[in-house]
């Protein structure tokens, strides 16, 4: 049976069908190629950060044995209880004593790589439980950066050598460094920690949240209920639309010019950040506020309007409670954001080597994106490592703020 | 006194003012012969309560800016100052530790000169504590009193109350334009000075950027400012570089996932894309300048340069590019599925392939939005930071080579600011004249964006 060919599918429409379809297959797989390129680009840079970053979770220990029945340092519980406990224990010298004990298990060239402050870790330990003086203890110590790096198999042929003598004799491991998330920003990257630069962060977003959101939800009941449609309104609309455009760097000036002039003494200070930021914060929560309370359907405000509410009592007691899931969310991305910036925050001073937690919103403090670019400036390989452990801890913030808001408007997501 | 205990004392003031002002009026309504009061007692008690607050709010304000300078002011009138060095860096390090000590902050002084004048410093900051104290009080008794007199059975207090919640709204709402007015005075202020300097015009149109920030302030080299260099770089990695890798993979993803994607993908890969706009910009800066820009020297050392530099203007802009995909991509899903649906089945109808439709009927309909899209991904680019700072150099370079070094208006913005150089020097002031032209450039590009999507919004209705 031959073939029927319709008037139409002559051979050449065939041909010309043949390569719009393979023009169509192409388009397609382009599309795919380009959502596969930028998913593969993020689980790269989740990769390469998750790897360089367990690395920085753990610090290279020496092991040294103490025999504290030994060593002739007392310790009564009153003064270990108080702010003096280590400062007694140095000067009973505690530091040689844990220099001895080295030495006399690790011989001398090793002994000469524990840390500088290793002891401080004995003098914690020690505080927290006087009674270990009794008895012999064995301890995990922190080694020096380049021991560290050697162990690594990196830095100088010496240590590499050193390093390997120590594995073999089981001296030296790497463990999991509860420290990182108790100590603050230090020159050896083996001591250094990141919960000064996480309570900063904190102190910094409560006064950002503070600031903001009250200011933002406020503006946007105004604009959204009250405003009178004229010149002024249209005027406040469009700054809040450009401010929520500005490049974030622009606020920092902003900071710098106006805060640090008004407030000389609070340079790097959270409230300062907390207050630059809010206002970069406060267009996103004033736009997203807007939506959620356009999303509130007039006939509640009528029905309340029809028993007798005043237009306030309409806001306040039924359009706001309506609208808050929605302004939430909004509010926790401006905050995200807002968590995560770290150019304004140079531009204040927030870039200072802070080494304690600042413990007031006016003291001193660094914040955890700015911990991230001051270490990645740092030559040692462990900074990296280091880094890229802080990257991973602002990530888990990050994502746990935006899965927060993703559930907000999932649970709260209503169709009127 | 710490700003936080005056506005914690206002906050006792003000509730005890509100348990008074209910109490007194449960008592008007115990009175009245009827029970009822022209306002529920609740809004009297707010009406004495914002009385008090809000007056005292503004004073503890105007308080923390004014009372520091008053503190140093009464510090210099004391007779040790006089053995204080004229020269201001100096000067002020030996009053801040002073402070310091006096405040508590910190425990001794190292400049032996500072020593005297804990003393003073601690009295001045005890006496006008006091006076802050007193002051607060006496602010809030007033506004307390007054506005506590004032309520009668017959008071409209939630008239009153209203009005206030109204001005705090409008406040509110005031506060952009504040910002806004902020920027703008701000930068032009400092800008201004940095033009009495240096000519404009060599600012402009100079093509040598290179300010010492150790020279003579007075007698600048105003061709040493010349600024093409940085807005060529800009340009170049923002604009040029990052969005030939954002437009196409941007505007690809956007219409795969509206026109190709099953739903379940696109509910899978749509929070993905968010994820990569929600990582932070140093991350991005850290992972171009440790994994991009070494991947990209050795890239061009096999290419054959000779001394390829670590910081390329390449490694940058790619990285900002993948930071912008999902801008771009967002902002072109949103324009496509704003064409009427009709549009698409009709030419579906007429026997055309899904990407015909796309490439002749949604793209050139959806264009005007598209546009606008990739200017508001331009303004973000070139107004980004923090990849820049890390990832490309400092080195100002007017070249077209990606594998060159260049360096952009926001690396110049924190080099300038962040280096050790004084607040007069036109070098630190260059910085602000640089935001104000990134600023005034990134504005115009949002305003040209939203008009062009206003016009396109009008045609389909």
């Amino acid at each position: 049976m031959s073939e029927h060919i319709a008037p139409t599918r002559t051979p050449e429409f065939e041909a010309r069908l043949k390569k719009r379809y393979a023009a169509e297959r192409r388009f397609r797989r382009l599309g795919l190629a380009a959502i596969v390129f930028s998913v593969a680009v993020l689980v790269y840079l989740l990769g390469t950060m998750t790897l360089n970053g367990i690395g920085g979770f753990q610090r290279a220990e020496l092991e040294v044995p103490i025999d504290f029945t030994q060593a002739g340092i007392s310790a009564d519980p009153a003064t270990m209880a108080s702010d003096g406990a280590v400062q007694s224990l140095q000067g009973q010298g505690l530091p040689e004593v844990v220099q001895f004990f080295a030495e006399q298990s690790l011989g001398d060239e090793a002994a000469e790589q524990l840390g500088a402050q290793a002891w401080r870790d004995v003098a914690d330990a020690i505080a927290a439980d006087p009674s270990i003086l009794d008895r012999q203890e064995t301890f995990w110590l922190p080694a020096s950066a380049s021991l560290a790096s050697g162990y690594a198999g990196e830095g100088s042929a010496e240590m590499q050598a050193l390093a390997q003598q120590l594995d073999e004799a089981g001296k030296i491991d790497k463990n999991f460094d509860t420290g990182f998330f108790a100590r603050s920003d230090a020159t050896n990257p083996q001591q250094a920690g990141i919960w000064g630069a996480l309570k900063g962060s904190f102190l910094t977003m409560i006064v950002t949240l503070l600031l903001a959101f009250p200011i933002g939800v406020l503006a946007a009941l105004y604009l959204e209920e009250y405003a009178p449609k004229n010149r002024w309104t249209d005027l406040i609309e469009l700054s809040i639309n450009n401010l929520a455009a500005v490049p974030s760097i622009i606020f920092g000036l902003l900071g710098l010019a106006v805060f640090l002039t008004l407030f000389p003494n609070l340079r790097s200070a959270p409230v300062i950040g907390g207050m630059t930021l809010a206002l970069m914060t406060m267009p996103v929560i004033v736009i997203a506020g807007r939506n959620a309370i356009k999303a509130v359907p007039p006939s509640i405000r009528d029905g309340a309007l029809a028993i007798g509410a005043s237009p306030v009592q309409v806001v306040f007691h039924h359009v706001l409670p309506l609208a808050l899931p929605g302004i939430l969310t909004g509010t926790i991305i401006g905050m995200a954001r807002a968590l995560g910036e770290t150019a304004p925050l140079l531009m204040i001073g927030m870039r200072a080597f802070v080494a304690s937690p600042p413990d007031s919103f006016t003291s001193p403090a660094t914040v955890l994106p700015m911990q991230i670019f001051l270490w990645s400036d740092e030559i040692d390989r462990g900074f990296v490592e280091r880094t890229s452990a802080a990257i991973i801890v602002l990530l888990l913030f990050l994502l746990l703020m935006n899965g927060l808001a993703i559930y907000l408007r999932n649970k709260f997501e209503k169709k009127w | 006194m710490s700003p936080t205990i005056l506005l914690l004392l206002a906050l006792g003031l003000g509730l005890a003012g509100w348990l008074a002002a209910r109490a007194r009026a449960w008592t008007f309504r115990k009175a009245s012969p009827d029970g009822r009061l022209a306002s529920l007692p609740s809004y009297h008690a707010w009406y004495v309560a914002l009385w008090i607050i809000l007056p005292v709010l503004v004073f503890v304000g105007a308080w923390s800016a004014i009372a520091p300078g008053l503190v140093t002011q009464s510090v210099l009138a004391s007779p040790a100052a006089d053995q204080l060095p004229a020269f201001g860096f100096q000067r002020q390090t030996i009053l801040n530790e002073a402070r310091a000590v006096a405040t508590g902050a910190s425990q001794a002084v190292f400049n032996p000169l500072a020593k005297e004048f804990v003393e003073p410093y601690r009295q001045a900051l005890s006496f006008y504590n006091w006076i802050g104290i007193a002051a607060t009080l006496v602010i809030a008794f007033l506004g307390g009193a007054w506005s506590f007199l004032r309520l009668k059975p017959d008071f409209a207090a939630r008239t009153r109350v209203e009005r206030i919640v109204m001005a705090i709204l409008l406040g509110a709402s005031l506060v952009a334009i504040l910002t806004t007015i902020g920027i703008f005075v701000s930068l032009i202020f400092e800008t201004l000075r940095f033009f009495g300097m240096v000519n404009p015009l060599d600012f402009l149109f100079g093509t040598h950027w290179g300010p010492d920030p150790m020279s003579n302030p007075n007698n600048p080299d105003s061709s040493r400012y010349g600024a093409i260099p940085l807005f060529w770089g800009t340009l170049f990695i923002g604009a040029i570089i990052a969005m030939i890798v954002a437009i196409p993979l941007g505007l690809m993803s956007a219409v795969y996932l509206t026109q190709y994607a099953n739903p379940r993908l696109r509910a899978w890969i749509k929070p993905t894309l968010e994820i990569l706009a929600g990582v932070p910009t140093v991350v991005y800066g850290y992972f171009a300048a440790l994994t991009i820009a070494p991947a990209i020297r050795d890239f061009a050392i096999s290419l054959g340069a000779s001394n390829p530099s670590s910081e390329s203007a390449l490694a940058a802009g790619l990285v900002m590019g993948v930071m912008i995909i999902p801008f771009v991509s967002s902002m072109a899903d949103d324009s496509i599925a704003a064409v009427p649906q009709a549009m698409r089945d009709g030419s579906l109808a007429m026997g055309a392939t899904t990407n015909e439709t796309i490439r002749r009927v949604l793209v050139p309909a959806a264009l005007p939005g598209i546009v606008a899209g990739v200017m508001l991904a331009i303004s973000r680019a070139i107004g980004e930071t923090m990849i820049v700072v890390m990832a490309a150099s400092t080195a100002a370079n007017l070249s077209a080579n990606p594998l060159d070094s260049m360096t952009t208006v926001t690396v110049q913005i924190v080099a300038m600011l962040t280096g050790e150089g004084s607040f007069d020097h036109p070098a630190t002031l260059s910085a602000f004249a640089l935001g104000f032209v990134l600023f005034m450039v990134t504005l115009g590009l949002n305003f040209i964006a939203l008009r062009v999507v206003k016009r396109f919004r009008e045609a389909y209705e």
